[in-house]
Formats: C-alpha cells, sequence, structure tokens
C-alpha cells in the first residue's frame, strides 16, 4: 500500500478521518487525502462552538493545485481546533494523523461515527479509487 | 538578448539622470513658504535613478516575456484564449465611440444607443431569450445578477422558502461562489459514469426549496447535457428556474439555444464567444438574458426605441437595481457587436463548428498518449488526466511546465476537480491544423521525455527566463512589493 492507513481512526468516503477521544472526536484528512491535494498551503479552520452537519463542509484545505472542503464526518459542536495549522498548514502533509489534525468535535450521535469505514474496509475503498 | 531580473530599484545608480527639468519661469521661493513644515518629506522619495535608455530596454525587455494569443498558441480550456481580431480594435478607437462622455444628451448618442440595441436584438437570437441587459462587466458578475434576477423573482411571488442552488459537481468554480455571494445554499449533483449530470440524482434534490439550477451546457467536461430537456422539467415542475452558465456557447452557438433547453436566464462571456479580449482584469463584458417573466427583475436602465429615437428606459419598478456604472463597459460591447456584424448569422455557426472540429482532431491525437477518461465525441474542449505520468514520476503541472520550455501556453491543469491530474483542452475555433500538429506532436514528446526520466521533467522548465517556481513559497510567504534594505 503506497498510503499510510492508520488502525484506530474511522474513515470516510472523502477521506476525512476521525478518532474517539471520551465525548468528542478528532477530525483530519487522511494520508491519501493530502497525497492527492499535494503541498497545503492554506487552512481555514472553523469557529469554536460551530455546529457542523456530517457532509457538510466544515473546513477550507487549500493546496498548490485545489482548494477542497473538509466535510465533517459526524455531527456536533466543534469544541478545539488546531491552530498551529495556521502557520504550519504543511502539518497535514507531514503528520496527517497527529500533528496535523485539524478539529476536535463534541459527538451528537455515537453511531454515525461507528458507521464509518475502519482500516480494512478504507483500505479496500482506497485500492477501488486509485484504479477507477 | 538581455534576460536580467534585476528591479528597477535595484538598477539605480546615485545622481544619474533621464532628464533635465528645465529652469523655473516662475520666481522661486522658499519651500517653508509654500508648505507647512508637516507637509513636508523628511526624506528624499527615493526614485530609482536611471538614464532613459536603461529604463526603455528594461520595460521592452519586460514586454518580450508576454506571452498571448497574439504570440502562440493558448489552449487553455474554460477561459478560451479566443483570437481577437483587430478589426474589433478599429471600430472601438472610432473617435464617436472613443470620446463619447456617458452624460451626453441621448439625441447626441443615437448612433452608440442604436449599437447596444441592435446587440441585444443578436443576443436574443442566439440564445432565445427575450431580454438583455448588457451591464455586467464579466461573466461572474453576470451570474450574481442573474441569481439576484432569480431572488427578485421568487421574492415577488411571495416565495420565500427557496434558499438552495443546485450545481453540478462538473460546474465552474465562479458558480458555488456566486451562490454563497447571493445568499443562497449550494447544494452539489453528481455526475454519472458518463461525465454528465446524474439526473435521478437532480430529481432527487429538487424540491421547493429549489432556487434554480445552474448549468454550463456543453460542460467544463466538454460534454452536452444530452438530458437538459428532462432536467428542465423536473427543476421547473418543483417551482425553480434553470440559469445557464454561458462560459461554453462557443461550442453550440447557431446549433442550439439555451431558451429552446428550458433556460430562463443565461450569461454570456463576450470574451469567450465573441472575441472580445480577456478580461484579465480589465473591463469584459458578461450580458444577462431572461425569458418574459423576468424582464420586470432586470437592472436599469434598458434600451428601447420609439418612434424611431433610442432612450434609456429606467421606468422598472421591481428591477433589482444598477449593477454598474452607467452602461456596462461599451468599448467592449462595440468590439462585440462588430464581432458580430463581421461574421454573420452563418459565420458564427462556421465559429461553433471549427470549435468543435479543433476539439476533436486534438483530442483524437493526444488520446494515444494520454488518457482521457470521457472518451466521447466533445464539443469545444476536452479533458485529458495525466495520471498515468503522475505514477512515472511527473504530472500535468510538470506537463505545462515542459510546454513552456517549448514555447507552448499549457493548458488548463488540475481542473475540473472530477478529473484527477487533469489537462484541459480547448483549442478554439481559429487554429490551423499545422498549429495543432505541432502541439500534439511536443505533447507526445513530452509523454515520451516521462516515460525515460520522468525526474528530469518534474524539475523543468529549463529554458525559460525563469526556472521552476517555488508555488508552496510563494503561497505561504508572498512577498508582494520591493522594500529598501535599511543598511
Amino acid at each position: 500500500m503506497k498510503y499510510n492507513i492508520v488502525d484506530g481512526v474511522k474513515y470516510t468516503r472523502k477521506h476525512e478521518w476521525a478518532r474517539r477521544e471520551g465525548d468528542t472526536a478528532v477530525v483530519g484528512l487522511s494520508d491519501y487525502a493530502q497525497d492527492k491535494l499535494g503541498e497545503i498551503v492554506f487552512v481555514e479552520l472553523p469557529d469554536i462552538g460551530a455546529e457542523i452537519e456530517a457532509g457538510k463542509g466544515s473546513a477550507v484545505i487549500e493546496s498548490v493545485k485545489a482548494v477542497a472542503d473538509l466535510y465533517a464526518p459526524v455531527d456536533g459542536t466543534v469544541v478545539e481546533v488546531n491552530e498551529e495549522l495556521l502557520d504550519q498548514p504543511e502539518l497535514i502533509n507531514s503528520d496527517p494523523y497527529g500533528d496535523g489534525w485539524v478539529y476536535k468535535v463534541e459527538v451528537k450521535d455515537e453511531s454515525q461515527l461507528d458507521a464509518l469505514m475502519d482500516k480494512p474496509a478504507y483500505e479496500k475503498f482506497v485500492v477501488e479509487e486509485d484504479e477507477k | 538578448m538581455r534576460k536580467s531580473k534585476a528591479l528597477l530599484f535595484e538598477m539605480s545608480r546615485p545622481g544619474r539622470q533621464g532628464y533635465s527639468l528645465p529652469s523655473l519661469d516662475v520666481p522661486e521661493k522658499p519651500l517653508d513658504e509654500l508648505l507647512p513644515k508637516k507637509a513636508q518629506r523628511n526624506e528624499p522619495l527615493g526614485l530609482p535613478e536611471l538614464s532613459e535608455n536603461e529604463i526603455i530596454r528594461h520595460y521592452t525587455e519586460l514586454s518580450t516575456r508576454n506571452f498571448g494569443v497574439d504570440t502562440g498558441f493558448y489552449p487553455l480550456g474554460s477561459c478560451t484564449m479566443k483570437y481577437n481580431p483587430k478589426v474589433n480594435e478599429d471600430v472601438a478607437v472610432l473617435p464617436g465611440f472613443a470620446f463619447m462622455h456617458p452624460c451626453q444628451p441621448l439625441e447626441t448618442v443615437q448612433g452608440a444607443l442604436e449599437l447596444l440595441y441592435n446587440m441585444e436584438q443578436g443576443l436574443k437570437e442566439l440564445t432565445a431569450m427575450d431580454r438583455f441587459t448588457l451591464q455586467p462587466a464579466a461573466g461572474a458578475h453576470g451570474e450574481l445578477t442573474g441569481l439576484m434576477v432569480i431572488q427578485a423573482y421568487h421574492r415577488h411571488r411571495g416565495d420565500h422558502k427557496r434558499n438552495k442552488v443546485l450545481i453540478p459537481l462538473s460546474a465552474h468554480g465562479t458558480n458555488p461562489a456566486t451562490v454563497s455571494m447571493a445568499g443562497y445554499e449550494v447544494v452539489q449533483i453528481p455526475s454519472d459514469d458518463r461525465g454528465l449530470v446524474d439526473l435521478e440524482a437532480l430529481k432527487e434534490a429538487v424540491d421547493e426549496t429549489t432556487a434554480a439550477l445552474m448549468l454550463t451546457n456543453p460542460s467544463t467536461l466538454g460534454l452536452f447535457e444530452e438530458e437538459i430537456i428532462p432536467m428542465a422539467k423536473a427543476v421547473h415542475e418543483a417551482g425553480g428556474l434553470l440559469y445557464y452558465d454561458g462560459a461554453n456557447l462557443n461550442a453550440i452557438m447557431g446549433y442550439a439555444r439555451p431558451g429552446d433547453m428550458g433556460f430562463d436566464v443565461v450569461h454570456l462571456n463576450i470574451h469567450k464567444t465573441f472575441s472580445t479580449p480577456h478580461g484579465g482584469g480589465g473591463p469584459g463584458g458578461g450580458p444577462v438574458g431572461v425569458k418574459e417573466r423576468l424582464i420586470p427583475f432586470l437592472p436599469v436602465p434598458l434600451v428601447d426605441k420609439k418612434k424611431n429615437q433610442y432612450y434609456l428606459d429606467y421606468d422598472l419598478p421591481e428591477s433589482i437595481g444598477k449593477v454598474h456604472s452607467f452602461y456596462g463597459n461599451f468599448g467592449v460591447a462595440v468590439k462585440a457587436y462588430t464581432y458580430m456584424c463581421m461574421m454573420g448569422a452563418e459565420g458564427l455557426k462556421q465559429a461553433s463548428t471549427d470549435a468543435v472540429i479543433n476539439a476533436n482532431y486534438l483530442m483524437s491525437l493526444l488520446k494515444k498518449t494520454y488518457l482521457l477518461p470521457y472518451d466521447r465525441i466533445c464539443k469545444h474542449e476536452f479533458v485529458l488526466s495525466a495520471r498515468p505520468q503522475m505514477k512515472k514520476g511527473a504530472g500535468a503541472g510538470d506537463i505545462a511546465k515542459a510546454l513552456l520550455d517549448r514555447g507552448f501556453h499549457p493548458p488548463t491543469v488540475y481542473f475540473p476537480l472530477i478529473v484527477e491530474e487533469a489537462l484541459m483542452v480547448e483549442p478554439t475555433d481559429t487554429e490551423a491544423k499545422e498549429t495543432l500538429d505541432a502541439f500534439a506532436e511536443v505533447m507526445g514528446q513530452i509523454a515520451k521525455d516521462i516515460d525515460q526520466d520522468a525526474e528530469k521533467v518534474a524539475h523543468g522548465p529549463y529554458n525559460t527566463v525563469v526556472g521552476r517556481l517555488d508555488e508552496v513559497r510563494a503561497a505561504r510567504n508572498p512577498v508582494m512589493r520591493w522594500e529598501k534594505k535599511v543598511d
């Protein structure tokens, strides 16, 4: 596998990941997504307290190639954002599952998180996407 | 040739002069008597000091770095860098047009009003619309005007629940931006595997909150939306309107008309279809046409005729108001109208034919070396994918740089987003077969270079004034102006 797909997080079909942390979930972009976008030059973060809706745009990621929405993986309220990204958007490229996290959301409905893809399912999905 | 990258400020030498000021022919007075202390400069202005020929060489050399459709092939898909016939310029600088004042009494500018009136008649005929405003200054401005007209129409009917505009995934980037700007919510409609709007998904998405569907036809993939009639029916039955983004009218002009397909509002980019210069921030034109029921909401004034006299009609109580000072960019309208007259009805149709034939010819040559994800007869443009090349180590952006090295302007890259490593090619109607052959040959050569040494291609260009620019650093850390170094 060309892309780093880690265990312990859930993935969306739009290539976001979400990791459970108590009542909240940390959200970021998968390695596949950062690779396709190329070098990221700007990130627009949501406001703390913002209500986000699964499948709707929740942050904006701009690379040298394109501007993309980061679609919220679940419904909820944003409780924390990664302000490091404002000065160092490249953290998403270098460490997508770690220092490149984007925001933390208070999860409304746990079942939305459970319904996302796990590592094996996402691996299969990425292979299909890549061969399309 | 001198290829200096030095700025005028860096070339400056203390005391060097390009001009000698004559001695004063009025009595000289001390500065303090003329200006209060606080209005006086404490240090010199710091203008560069150069001789006249240094300045002339500097700017002349810079001008040779321009690349335009007058210097070479410019196949920028979606942006349509169509050749601008020089007769357009001749007409636009006729003293009667060029030196006219927008506040002149109407009886002294009958010819100018007649031109606007006639241009509107021509646009109506080409699009099957009932009225046009020529005010909007460009395509995106036209989009906003069109959506404001749609908004005014719904509100006038007391229908306040329509807060969504449907946009296909393959739309121009300006469409969602316009929708947000107009205060609507964007609903994206996916494409099917033919690259066309997914009709079933559209039918599911329309409801009583749908204000409009915005559509480009042919789409940004250069494909004609064949199901436009059932699409229009679905939107109209739900009470929504159809907005035509006329960016690609140059592919169907004279063959098919948006009004006949069911569209209620259209904007045209006259630099694309009617050969006026591409705005690039300068004056452009984005006329907006509407069907009968939307006329009351158009911007004021409209140009009308009564007893053989042309006049400006401000009597539209439901109008959204003005969207441009005076009557829009008049000079651009002159150029577009000149083009329409020079071409004539048959000529305009021929321009569409040639644009489509050129695109299909070039597509047939290029699909031998590049991936063509939607392999169908195209209209005026087509989208290749450099995905196989990317896997070898050089993608669409690198191919673009390699083209610069060989004297061609690259096609649009990384757009539309539904094609990975997209190369969007639009040859336009005026290019000769030899030019298309030469471009295809160079594209083939670049593909071979990538097979042999992708790494080398990924670091180009090598023959341009500047080599590979650091786009990441430019975006993260832009230096927008020269600053004097403090010793």
